[in-house]
Formats: structure tokens, sequence, C-alpha cells
């Protein structure tokens, strides 16, 4: 059987086994109290604490319907997307190679690890002002700091799958007769990108959070201190819709963005396995 | 249900009847059988080596006897006793049936005398005191004294090997079950497992139900060796190796050892080949 | 019969016990001696090298309105700081400890939900069968997502930023937790049910032990990832705090002692992971001792 014509067999086995039906159950309970403690109000005479504040799913949802037939909504995910795409590829085009060269040549390696180990636990967001003195637009400092966010992650993740493989794959193409650059792109290429796809997965997810962070800074924040208008995406969406009062746009808004993270991760992942066929279980 | 045992002869225990087993991975359409119809016997207090290509099944009826996995027809008996079978197709895993891994499951994250004094204080036949003076004197008993205190990550491999068979002593069990267990050490080192190995049978006489794939290693050890024929298995041939005990590395060289591999060494070289030709993989 | 005890029993005092602390001693000796601390000097003075000419020689166009090295260096260490933050003002330290102090409750809870949650989620087929559905629903949203809707639930200015943290950190623990439960080589556990324990006494004696290396791990991304969302939310809406210094610095215009900020956030944040790394070292002597005997790497 060809690999595509197994995926309606492995769906139809997903949807009747019980790993399902038990997450379909839990995810259910879930909604109801949810749903129960944002009525709490109107139900019981008091409010829950913490969720009685909280919109409905029922309202959430009426919400999201709107916002899909909204041309100003898609706008502002293909902004947030477009930033997140732009540095995402950026911190995996310089970091790769960065992350490869530390591996490969141990006086590169000892020179600059340990500066990269000291700039790593400055947070992304906290090179947002630094940014913004240096570059000189708005969207390039979102940029950089995006890019800072996926980029330490990648290097540290090429690193170790590259330190990880065998030295006996090396003697073996030695003793076959490869030349340094056969060496690099047939042992070393293929050897480190499972690495390579589990640092951009876990990259991107990263790259998420800081662009949210990002545009909500730069719209909201304390007194919308990194000046002028941000020019919009799903962070300053959601900023935007607290500020408005509007509460179930909020959550509307978090689900938009949880749906997009998860997407890209899961696009991700897709394409890591199509490009690492070795791995998958027989 | 009882069935005229193999341990009754002898008046020892752990002797374990296999009847037609069968297992089979996987649905009736796509599975993979694994276990074809065996029956053989593993009489009490003595040794018994199974012998197979890789992957021919030999550790699932290993599994099977100490009750990680199930059957999927067939039954297992120890000592008159049913532990598996129609109706109960699993048995329970339990300290009468001790198995010793293939690349040893000694804690890591707890010492040597730690280790060793495990099985009797979770069975809680035994309180902490008794039992780390008992696994002190088993330790000091098998050569092992002076490193109680150490971790097993600190201590070769062959001795960590050592370890681990004291630890199943402990428990006075029936039957040790050995799943290859000094397939990862080197020849020299084998050597002396397999002289310690006997000195320890010796001494408590305990049933042992050993599977390797190293012809010499079932010779010089078994009373009896099953050769097993290659996935799905099934006994091929069965030996009683008359070589008499105590044994020692001199019967290596004697005419009877030899002839007894020249027996065997054509059989168990046409199953291998079998299995090669399959594209069996290494487990 | 030769000693059993092999290379420890070797390298040790009588008794075959060589102490934790003579190992690191060692391991930190074989660094000393190799070229690597000469390396890393080589790199940082590379940087910083290149930090204070592009700004304050050279004067690179980008550069130019960029705090340089000295201007830096010279403010942290001033007694009278022109900006109002130095190592010698008591405001620093307050933010310090106010930013430290919301990460230790956040990380705190996290660990003390995540940790637990991970293990079933690990240990019991069933229950993560129920249970990581919800929770992977809720994993996507990024922390900042829910700073309006903390706000909104949560009262005053502390909670929503502390919930934020919490967070984060506790789907770090708990994942890492769970992976660790779930990588531990099935034959420790089949053994000691051989031995006779039963399912709770594996539960404490095999998994709990055995996924504790990964815990650490999961614990040391954790603490990261409890800053990073720390940073953001205190950027957003604190008071006090390493994040709230660096924006409002930013609006004042003392460029240098956002610097100051950033330099000492990553100072903080490493202390703290390397807090988390060395009490793992200790709870788990078994690793570090085999580790350290199996020489480098």
């Amino acid at each position: 059987m060809t690999g595509l014509a197994k995926w309606p067999l492995k769906a139809a086995a997903f949807i009747t086994g019980e790993d399902f039906w038990r997450g379909i159950v839990a995810v259910t309970v879930f909604l109801i109290f949810w749903e129960i403690g944002s009525r709490s109000e109107a139900l019981f005479g008091f409010s829950f604490p913490w969720v009685g504040q909280v919109p409905a799913p029922s309202a959430v949802l009426k919400e999201m319907y709107r916002l899909i037939l909204e041309p100003s909504f898609w706008h502002s995910a293909y902004l947030s997307t477009a930033r997140v795409l732009e540095g995402f590829f950026a911190a995996m085009l310089i970091g790769i190679p960065l992350g490869l060269a530390m591996a490969v040549s141990r006086t590169f390696y000892g020179i600059s690890f340990p500066v990269f180990e000291v700039l790593r636990p400055i947070p992304p967001l906290a090179w947002v002002p630094a940014a913004i003195i240096f570059w000189p637009t708005q969207e390039l400092s979102i940029a950089f700091v995006t890019f800072l966010g996926a980029f330490f992650t990648i290097v540290i993740n090429v690193i170790g799958g590259a330190q990880s493989i065998d030295v006996r794959y090396f003697q073996a193409a030695r003793s076959m007769g490869s030349s340094t650059f056969d060496v690099f792109r047939r042992i070393i290429l293929p050897g480190v990108l499972p690495s390579i796809v589990v640092g951009a997965t876990v990259g991107i997810g990263i790259t998420w959070a800081v662009v949210v962070a990002a545009e909500m800074i730069s719209g909201g924040g304390s007194a919308g201190s990194m000046g002028g208008a941000a020019g919009g995406g799903l962070g300053f969406f959601i900023w935007n819709s607290y500020v408005g009062g509007s509460y179930t746009q909020i959550v509307a808004g978090m689900i938009s963005i949880g749906v997009a993270g998860y997407i890209s991760s899961a696009i991700l992942r897709k394409v890591g396995e199509w490009m690492t066929p070795w791995l998958a279980e027989g | 249900m009882s069935i005229p045992g193999v341990s009754l002869q002898s008046g020892r225990k752990g002797g374990v009847r296999i009847v037609d087993a069968v297992k089979m991975y996987g649905s009736q359409e796509a599975g993979v059988l694994a276990v074809d119809h065996c029956t053989f016997d593993v009489p009490a207090g003595e040794i018994t080596v199974v012998v197979g290509p890789s992957g021919c099944g030999k550790t699932t009826l290993l599994n099977a006897i100490a009750g990680f996995h199930s059957l999927s027809s067939g039954s297992i008996y120890l000592d008159d006793e049913m532990l598996c079978g129609p109706g109960k197709l699993k048995a329970e895993p339990g300290p009468d049936r001790i198995v010793v891994f293939q690349n040893g499951a000694l804690f890591p994250w707890k010492t040597n005398i730690e280790n060793v004094a495990f099985g009797p204080m979770m069975q809680g036949v035994m309180s902490r005191k008794e039992a780390y003076e008992k696994a002190r004197a088993m330790m000091a008993d098998a050569g092992l004294r002076g490193i109680e205190d150490n971790y097993p990550g600190e201590i070769s491999s062959g001795v960590r090997r050592r370890v681990e068979i004291v630890r199943a002593l402990m428990t006075d069990p029936k039957i040790l079950l050995l799943d290859e267990p000094y397939r990862a050490l080197d020849s020299l080192t084998k050597s002396v497992m397999h002289e310690a190995l006997l000195e320890i049978f010796y001494k408590n006489r305990v049933t042992i139900f050993f599977i390797t794939h190293d012809l010499e290693e079932a010779i010089f050890l078994g009373h009896r060796v099953v050769i097993m024929t290659t996935r799905p298995c099934k006994p091929k041939k069965i030996l009683d190796i008359d070589i008499p005990h105590p044994r020692d590395y001199s019967v290596l060289t004697t005419k009877r050892f030899r002839e007894f591999m020249d027996e065997t060494a054509a059989a168990v070289h046409e199953e291998a080949t079998k299995a090669f030709a399959a594209g069996e993989k290494e487990r | 019969m030769s000693h059993p005890g092999g290379i420890a029993s070797a390298a040790g005092n009588a008794d075959g016990h060589v102490s934790t602390f003579a190992l690191t001693m060692h391991r930190v000796l074989l660094w000393l001696q190799s070229p690597r601390p000469y390396l890393m000097f080589i790199g940082f003075a590379l940087f910083l090298g290149f930090w204070y000419l592009s700004v304050e020689v050279w004067k690179l166009p980008r550069f130019a309105e960029m705090p340089g090295l000295t201007t830096v260096v010279s403010e942290w260490f001033s007694k009278n700081p022109t900006y109002g933050l130095s190592i010698f003002m008591e405001e620093y330290y307050l933010h310090i400890w106010v930013s430290t102090r919301r990460i230790a409750i956040a990380f705190f809870l996290a660990t003390a939900t995540g940790v637990p949650l991970g293990l079933f989620l690990g240990w019991s087929i069933r229950f993560k069968q129920y249970v990581f559905p919800v929770f992977e629903l809720l994993r996507p949203v990024p922390p900042l997502a829910w700073v309006p809707l903390a706000i909104v639930m949560f009262h005053g200015s502390e909670t929503p930023v502390i919930f934020l943290t919490f967070l984060a950190s506790f789907y770090a623990t708990a994942l890492n937790t769970m992976l660790g439960v779930e990588s531990i080589d099935v034959s420790y556990v089949r053994a000691a049910s051989c031995l006779g324990a039963k399912r709770w006494q594996v539960f404490r004696h095999i998994v709990v032990p055995g996924a504790l290396p990964f815990i650490f791990t999961g614990l040391q991304i954790s603490v990261g990832v409890a800053w990073f969302s720390l940073v953001a939310g205190e950027m957003v809406s604190g008071q006090y705090g390493l994040g709230y210094v660096i924006n409002t610095s930013y609006t004042m215009v003392r460029y240098p002692t956002i610097i100051i900020g950033m330099i000492t956030l990553g100072i903080v944040g490493y202390v703290t992971s390397a807090a988390i790394r060395l009490l793992g070292d200790y709870m788990m002597q078994w690793r570090t001792r085999e580790l350290a005997l199996g020489g480098d790497r």
C-alpha cells in the first residue's frame, strides 16, 4: 500500500480508537464547565472566582464566526504571520550555518559559545528597546527581536545534533574516499536534520510568542511606550479588544493565535518528517 | 487442572511445562506469528538453554513465562500450577520467576546494596535491617564484597551482571529466567561469568531457563539444550547434555563436547541461514 | 578474587569511595588545562572590543545612538549614576528582588503542579487519554496573549503577571516530566514487578527517580521560559521589576540603563538556571559520578 493510500485507513483507525473518544469526552466536559462558570452570575446569583469573568464559549463562538467574515481580521492575521515567517527564516538562515560551524570547529566553538551562552538568558523582549534604538524602522526591530527568539533555540539544537552523530559514520566515509565536502553533504547534513527539525518546531512556537508580545507592547502597554502606531497584527488586535472592553473578542483573538501557532508547528513537523524518511517507524 | 509434573519426580521446584504455546502479534491478517505451537519441558533443578537465531521468538516465550506478554493460545505451567492458559492468557510477574535482562536492569539511581535488598523489602517479607544483612551476606558470598555502597554506573558491566543475579536470588525464586544476559560482554569476561553462574547454581540448585544464540555457551552451561527454528519458533531439536556436573572450562576440549557441537552445529546453521535470508532484524 | 570495585576503588580511598567533590575538582582542573579558557577570553574580548570600537571609536552609522561600552560600565559601577541605577543604588536591588520574587512564586507553583501532572500523564495511559487533549488545546496560546484575559480574570496588577509566568513554566515542566516518564526503559519497570513491587512501589522507586534527569532538564527550560514571560508581563503591565526598568528607561531616554537592565537580566537568568542544574546534580549523585567517570561529554 502506498503511503498516501494509508491515510484514510489511519484516520479511520484513529477515530474509532478509544484515544479519540476519551479526548472528545474530556474536551466536552471542559467546555461545559467553562460555559457554566462564565454564566455563573446569571445562573447562581454569584459569580465564580476567575471563571466568572471570562466570556462563555457560546459567545466566543459567535464572535469567531463574525470575525471570520471580516477582512480586517484576516489582515491582522496576515501581518502577524508575515512577521513570524520573516523572523523565523532569518533565524534558520543564520542559525543553522552558525551552529554547524560551531559543531565542526572546536576553536570556533571555544571562542563563540561562551559569548552565545552569556547572551542567551536575556529574554528576547528585553532586547526590544535596544532594537528600536538600533534599527531604522519599527518593523525591522520587531523582526530582529523575533529572529532572536528562534535563533538561540535553533543553534543549540543544531550543535547538539551535530555532536551526536556517531563518529564511525565519518570514519566509514573517509575510508571510502570521500572528500571533506562530501562528508559534509552526506554525513553531517542528514545527521543534523532531525535536530534542526526539533529546533525549528520549538523555535516557531517561541517566534509566535515573541511576535504577539511585541505587537502588544508596540500598540498598547505602558502608555504605548514603543512609540507610533505599530501597524496591527493579532497581538495588537487582542490588546485593542481589551482596551475597547470587548472581552469575547479577546478570547476569539487568543484562539486564533493558538490555531495559527498550532498549524505552523504542524506544517513544520510534516515537512520535517518528509525530509527525514529514514526516521519513520517501520 | 494439574498435569503430572516435571517437578514431582525430582522433588525440586521450578519446573516449567510449555504446552502448545502460540503467540501472534497484531491482527489476524496482518499479524506476525512469533511462536508456533511450542511444546517442551524445563525440568526443575536443571539448566535448560534455548538457542536460536535472533528475532525467532525465544524472548517472547521467556516474556510469557515471566508475565510480561500474553499468549495467543496454549498454556504454561509452573510446578503443576497454571501460570497462563485458556481463560487467563497472561501470567502475573512475580518473585518466583525472576528475569535477568539483556542490557542489565540494575536500578542506576540506587546503590548496589539498595538494589540487592530491593526485592524482599518491596514484598514486605523482611525489615530493612534484615534485608540489608542478608544482602551483605549474599554479596560477600558471591565475591562482591566492597562495592555495596557504589552505584551501578561505577562498576564494570560484568560485575553489574553478577550483582543483578544476586539481587534475583535474594527472593528465593523457583526459576531464574536469563535473556541473553552475557551478550554484551567480551568473551574473556563471559567465561568468568559462566563459571560464576555455575557456582551459584551448584549452591542453590535453582531452575535456570537461559536464552542465547551462542552455541558453545549453551552446551557448556546446559543440562538440556533446545534448538529453535527461525521465526515462528518451534523446538527443532532437543538434546540432553550428558557431560557430568560440576563442569569447568576444561570441558570445552573434551571429545564429548566436540561431539555435541558437531551434532547441533548443522541444525543451528541451517536455521541461521534461513533467518538471514528472511532478513531478520536484530533486536 | 581481584577487587571488584574497578576504577572507583583505584582512584579513591581505602573503602573504594571517591567523593563527588573530588571528582568535580578533577573535571575543573582538566578544563583549566585545555585551551578552552583562553578561547573563551578571546571570544569575549572580540565581542566587547567590537562594541566599544563601533560605538565610541569608529562611530558607525547604525550604532550612533547606542550607549557605548565605557558609558554603560561607568554608569553601572558609579557611586553617583547619572540615570539613577547602579550597583550602589538600593533601587537596583529592589527591582532585582521584585522580579526574582515573582519568578520564585510562579516557578514554585508551576513545579508543584506540573511535576505531579506530568508524572501521572506519563504513568497512566487512561489519565493521559482524558487529560492530554485539554492540555494540548490550551498550549498553543502564547503566554502574552493571556495578558488581557488574565487582567480581566484576576484582580490587582501582581497576580496577572505571576499567572502568565506560571502558565508558561507549568507547560514546560509538565511536558518534560511526562516525556521523562515515558522514556524510562521498560526493563526497569519489569524488573521491579518481578521482584515483587506493587504498582505504587514501582511508581515511587522506579518512575520518579528514573524520570528525575528529564524533570531537571525540564525545570531548567521552565525557568528560562518563566523569565521570558515575566519580562513580557512586566513590560506591559507592571510596576518595578527588571522588565519595567528596561521599558521605562527607554521612554525616559536613559539608554545606558537599558543595557544595565539587560545585562542584569542575563546574569540573574543564568544564575537561576545554574542553581537548578546544581541542585539536580546534587540530587542525582549517581548520574554525576557516572558521567565524571565516563570522561568528558
